[in-house]
């Protein structure tokens, strides 16, 4: 089900192209994100995400098509859409000539934000980098450049907040704690739209997800309806054979067992009579459920034998 | 009431650029002073007694201190926005500057005034090194407006092409490129260290296409009240080129050549 609503949307995308030579890097997307969602954005390396976001940012001019953030065409209304967003970019950038502290007013007041050193304070807090304020950002760790690149996002309260890949090399500890800020500022009403290759992540955050491929969604739906779409279970059967009734749905696996994939618990018990009444032996049995993996590889694989 | 031209984006951009230098001042300040002292020492030295300019009218070490002071401010100028930028681009971290909602104008007066400021402190840190070689009274210009005019104005064009070398240099080679065969050539024979009625007719006349010889004499002038030609048309020729040059970089900005895809 898509939210659809009355209100601006935080993130409204219409019918977006953009190439580069030799490659179709989106075509034709168009997406629309209400105030208030946490959003997952997901597709394999390549699939057009971080360009979408560069062109949300304004950081890159899409060929045809429209952009808007809060109501605000990206490029004919770019200041007032760029005061609405705030990016964490993907690639780990900073300036090597100034502190953590010094980064962050500097960010701030780009954005006009007149006395921004208490907010400062409460995000040096939040992401654990108080005891980091004064040092040169030259002399932090990867993941400590990674929570200043998320405070800088911040540092003027934007409504709608982009985090392209956010958690990649934090430890799991502060993976938690940056969830955590996050989802209260998702909380306080604050639009959160996620990329990430943790795709737990996605699942326990995000109440919708984009899926892109090649440029194209290919899925676009509440994270529930997508995970109601793979409700089948997977189960692994170590065996010598498989009953004969069940050969066709089966699929060996690399580890000599056999894979069957279900619609439910209640088929699963016809499956273990059908090995009973054939008087095969069953060595380990293994169970999977539903996840948004398992629904991003089928519909990632599956357009990719539809093309 | 509308928004001022100039917003706080302007004012924490150009603030970053002043700070980012002033942190490196041995290296931004002191080094180039140090180094032009060292042209003013080997120069004046060899040349005082042999090289006669206007007429005799003014000592060469005299002569030379304005030139020195101009060529520090220029290539200092010039220095500070190219390599400010060039870095950011290079590491990337420009992206802090392209994602706020900063306008075009905004950036092009933050960086050309940054460099500006590094151009004119590295300059007055020349200038007063210079005292005890002629003395305070000599040293101080006859026409300080005139001077300033042609410091401000010939800082502001060095800015501003530097701040052209940085958006259309993609490594700090093109950048290299930029500085040793173009900038370097044009300040070395502009007259920094002779009068042009010095040179051969032909080169004369090849000097007065180079338009950093209009920014030295015009300063010269200042200093001297005298000058190889009018103050008036170094003027015009130095005023064209801020605003060709600021035409030009507005339009990269505001395009995004090479800094937004």
């Amino acid at each position: 089900m898509n939210p659809v609503s009355n209100k601006t949307a935080a993130v409204n995308v219409d019918d977006v192209c953009k190439s580069y030579p030799n490659v179709r890097a989106l075509n034709h997307v168009s997406l629309r994100v209400e105030q208030g969602e946490f959003f997952a954005l997901l597709g394999p390396n390549g699939a057009g995400k971080t360009t979408l976001i560069s062109i949300l940012a304004g950081l890159t001019r899409a060929d045809s098509g429209h952009a808007a953030i809060m109501g605000h065409d990206t490029i004919a209304d770019y200041r007032d859409a760029r005061k609405n967003l705030g990016v964490v970019p993907q690639e780990l950038v900073y300036d090597p000539f100034f502190s953590v502290r010094e980064t962050l007013r500097f960010q701030a007041r780009y954005y006009g934000v007149p006395k921004p050193d208490a907010w400062i304070d409460e995000i040096l807090h939040n992401l654990d980098l108080t005891g980091k304020a004064n040092e040169n950002m030259r002399s932090l760790s990867g993941g400590m450049k990674r929570r200043v690149l998320v405070g800088q996002a911040l540092v003027h309260k934007p409504p709608v907040i982009v985090l392209d890949e956010p958690t990649a090399g934090v430890d799991v500890e502060l993976r938690q704690n940056l969830w955590t800020f996050i989802k209260r500022l998702n909380g306080e009403g604050h639009t959160i739209i996620l990329t990430t290759h943790y795709l737990e992540e996605a699942e326990a955050l995000c109440n919708r997800v984009a899926m892109l491929k090649n440029g194209e969604i290919v899925a676009l739906d509440t994270t529930a309806n997508l995970l109601r779409g793979m409700s089948g279970i997977t189960v692994q059967i170590s065996a010598d054979t498989t009953p004969v009734s069940w050969a066709p749905r089966s699929s060996a696996q690399a580890s000599g067992a056999f894979g069957f994939t279900l619609s439910g618990y209640a088929e699963l018990e016809s499956l273990l009579a059908a090995f009973r009444e054939a008087n095969i032996a069953i060595r380990e049995l293994k169970l999977g459920e539903a996840d948004l993996e398992r629904a991003f590889l089928k519909l990632t694989s599956h357009t990719a034998v539809a093309a | 009431m509308s928004a001022p031209i100039l917003g706080p984006g302007f004012n924490a951009l150009f603030y970053k650029e002043c700070l980012r230098f002033w942190k490196v001042a041995f290296q931004t300040i002191v080094a180039p002073v140090v180094t032009t002292l060292l042209y003013l020492l080997i120069f004046s030295h060899v040349l005082e007694s042999n090289v006669k300019v206007y007429d005799g009218r003014v000592s060469y070490t005299s002569f030379l201190i304005p030139g020195l002071v101009m060529m520090a401010v220029l290539q200092n100028a010039f220095a500070n926005s190219s390599s400010s930028l060039i870095q950011s681009k290079m590491m990337r971290s420009i992206i802090f500057i392209l994602l706020p909602p900063i306008t075009s104008l905004e950036i092009f007066c933050a960086y050309v005034f940054g460099a500006m400021v590094r151009g004119l402190c590295v300059g007055l840190g020349v200038w007063l090194i210079t005292f005890p070689f002629v003395g305070a009274a000599a040293a101080v210009p006859q026409q300080p407006l005139w001077a300033l005019a042609f410091a401000a104005c010939g800082s502001a064009i060095m800015g501003t092409l530097g701040l052209i070398a940085g958006i259309w240099s993609e490594k700090f080679d093109h950048l290299a490129v930029f500085q040793n065969f173009i900038i370097m050539p044009l300040t070395f024979l502009s007259g920094v260290f002779y009068s042009i009625h010095s040179l051969p007719a032909f080169w004369q006349s090849l000097s007065h296409f180079n338009p950093i010889f209009y920014m030295i004499d015009g300063f010269r002038y200042g200093f001297f009240g005298i000058a190889d030609v009018s103050p008036w048309r170094s003027l015009a020729v130095v005023a064209f080129f801020v605003i060709a040059l600021s035409i030009i970089a507005m339009r990269m900005i505001a395009s995004g050549y090479k800094l937004r895809q």
